[in-house]
């Protein structure tokens, strides 16, 4: 699996302000693949995300496609990872284009009233894969929350990188957003891109990836198809619920039901 | 929807932008002329353009080229580096509030000028004085967002920054204090005031060298600005080297503000004011502020500069003193404006 992976973690370790938050994580992740990030607060999901996309520093090996994460510049993580922070922030009232835009910078298109035909095409298939291209004058400040993560998410696919790294894309949106941005991403993930998705909901990871990874105090505890990574034993041990499981529609349905 | 048509808004604003600049450029240059005519001996335009081109009397010539080009050029350059510095700490901090000087910036660097005449190390037209004015001013920005820290809020910003223009205005009246020299003490009460009266070409080449530097480092990262409206993480999951901006724009304002106070003293405000004025302009990107917002700033100080000279008063005004004057109320209007993120505390 390693070869064909296009994301290869080993022995990962990350210190923040003198507690090991991540400790010996060990991954290989393909293309083509929507994987799942989940865990308790605090496990250490975003900072894995983080690490992954090289913005944080870590100890240990990060390879993308064959290349030490340490050896490629700002720029070259930047074509290849798209970050998509929580809380999709923007703190000027830009009209959406400018900030899909933003997703060509990497690409060298800095100005979004200049792009080269092919920056604009890739704006313009973000735009629809997202489906914003009705607001595309509008102030992304003047959006509802819904409105405005699409937007946000539209801009980490105009980047068109080979790996879309997406931190909690779905928190505060409403169900049909909720369902509106995973297949988006899953969308994104069957044209080949690897997508990996930091979510608190297991019916939405469970449902949409490929591949489930959970996150411990730090430690990658399980990681697999959803059946497996989010066995009762697992949810059991590291979210200390146990759960509703039941098939609907052929696919695998799990809802956290019980404390234990 | 075709690249057509989701590129036809951007042409839009171009031409927006493209008219508004015309205005600024026409708006600037005319207070020039005006900044030249007006004075003890009143010149109308067409005598200020004879005298720049080397017509009209002797006495013309010198009053428009010696007397007051000096003065308004400084006007130009020093409003204009104050309106772009406002622009760029309010591109880096994504805060409508931040300014040179609600950071203590011209502050310090009019304490560190003062510092260096106190001690007699140099006279007020040694390069000794931006030199100290700069190292002052990039201090205390340095010093600013050290405290503040990253993802600072409005409120953290502002306090530290009244801390820190507290503290660079202390240590003034303390070297004040301590001066047994009267003329130490009137030489530091001109720099608290700030002004541009009898200015000669020396303050100019003084001057323009560290403005111009400031400016052109400034301008060399005008385009991640845009790309930090996402926030400092995304911006570097972009390709932004966050770190080095935060540098680039520390260093762009000391060398600018430095430069400016080191020979005009205190002028505040213009680089708070400026921005807001473009906004409703041109809008928010923070990338295409920068320019107006420098053309705003040099607009704003020729003609509070122009303002001074015809505002009848028994003695002289400052315009230091002018534009704090105007800009306090407008930072009052802004506190206002802005109360419930600074209720929150987060910006």
């Amino acid at each position: 699996m390693t070869e064909h992976a296009i994301i290869a973690a080993e022995g990962l370790n990350v210190t923040l302000a003198g507690r090991l938050v991540l400790s010996d994580i060990s991954l290989a992740l393909s293309t083509g693949h929507l994987v799942a990030l989940v865990g308790p607060n605090g496990a250490g999901k975003t900072t894995l995300l983080r690490a992954l996309a090289g913005l944080v520093t870590s100890e240990g090996q990060v390879h993308v496609r064959g290349e030490a994460l340490s050896s490629l510049s700002l720029g070259e993580r930047a074509r290849r990872f798209a970050y998509l922070p929580q809380g999709h922030l923007v703190h000027w009232p830009l009209p959406a284009r400018d900030i899909v835009a933003l997703g060509r910078y990497p690409h060298g298109a800095t100005d979004p009233a200049r792009l080269s035909a092919k920056d604009a095409d890739a704006v313009l298939r973000a735009m629809q894969a997202a489906d914003v291209v009705q607001f595309i004058d509008r102030r992304v400040t003047e959006l509802s929350g819904g409105e405005r993560s699409r937007v946000a998410l539209a801009r980490v696919l105009a980047v068109e990188a080979p790996v879309i790294l997406a931190d909690e894309p779905t928190s505060s949106l409403d169900p049909r957003h909720q369902l509106d941005v995973m297949q988006t991403l899953r969308a994104a993930a069957d044209k080949g891109a690897l997508v990996i998705v930091v979510t608190h909901d297991l019916a939405l990871a469970a449902r949409f990836s490929d591949t489930i990874l959970v996150l411990s105090e730090g430690r990658l505890v399980a990681q697999g198809r959803p059946q497996e990574a989010l066995s009762e034993q697992v949810l059991g041990e590291v979210f200390r619920v146990s759960a509703y499981r039941a098939e609907y529609q052929r696919e695998m349905v799990i809802m956290p039901w019980a404390e234990m | 929807m075709s690249i057509q048509n989701i590129m036809a808004g951007t042409e839009i604003a171009a031409r927006r932008r493209a008219g508004v600049m015309a205005v600024l450029v026409a708006v600037v240059i005319v207070l020039l002329l005006i900044s030249l005519g007006v004075g003890p001996v009143r010149l109308s335009p067409i005598d200020v353009i004879d005298g720049l081109i080397g017509g009209g009397s002797d006495v013309q010539q010198v009053i428009v080229r010696e007397i007051r080009l000096p003065r308004a050029i400084l006007a130009f350059a020093i409003g204009g580096m104050l309106g772009l510095s406002g622009a760029a700490l309010q591109g880096l901090l994504r805060n409508p509030l931040a300014s040179p000087s609600l950071f203590g910036a011209p502050q310090s660097a009019a304490f560190g000028a003062v510092l260096v005449i106190a001690l007699g190390l140099a006279d007020v037209r040694s390069w000794a004085l931006p030199v100290a004015a700069i190292v002052a001013a990039f201090g205390s920005v340095f010093a600013l967002l050290a405290i503040a820290g990253r993802n600072a809020g409005l409120l953290i910003l502002i306090l530290a920054g009244l801390a820190l223009s507290s503290l660079a205005g202390a240590a003034t009246a303390l070297v004040m204090n301590l001066s047994s020299n009267p003329f130490v003490v009137l030489e530091i009460a001109f720099w608290l005031l700030g002004s541009l009266e009898d200015r000669s070409f020396q303050h100019v080449v003084l001057a323009l060298p560290f403005i111009v530097a400031g400016a052109i480092l400034l301008l060399g990262q005008r385009n991640a600005f845009r790309a930090l409206s996402l926030g400092e993480e995304a911006a570097q999951s972009l390709g932004v080297d966050v770190s080095r901006l935060r540098l680039m724009v520390i260093s762009g304002v000391a060398l600018g503000v430095g430069g400016a106070v080191a020979v005009s003293g205190t002028i505040g405000f213009i680089g708070l004011v400026a921005p807001h004025l473009i906004r409703p302009l041109i809008g928010h990107d923070p990338t295409r502020l920068l320019v107006p917002s420098a053309l705003a700033g040099s607009a704003l100080l020729l003609a509070a500069d122009i303002a001074v000279r015809l505002i009848p008063s028994t003695s002289d005004i400052k315009v230091g003193v002018l534009t704090s004057i105007i800009g306090v109320p407008f930072f009052l209007y802004l506190i206002m404006r802005e109360r419930r993120a600074l209720g929150g505390g987060v910006a």
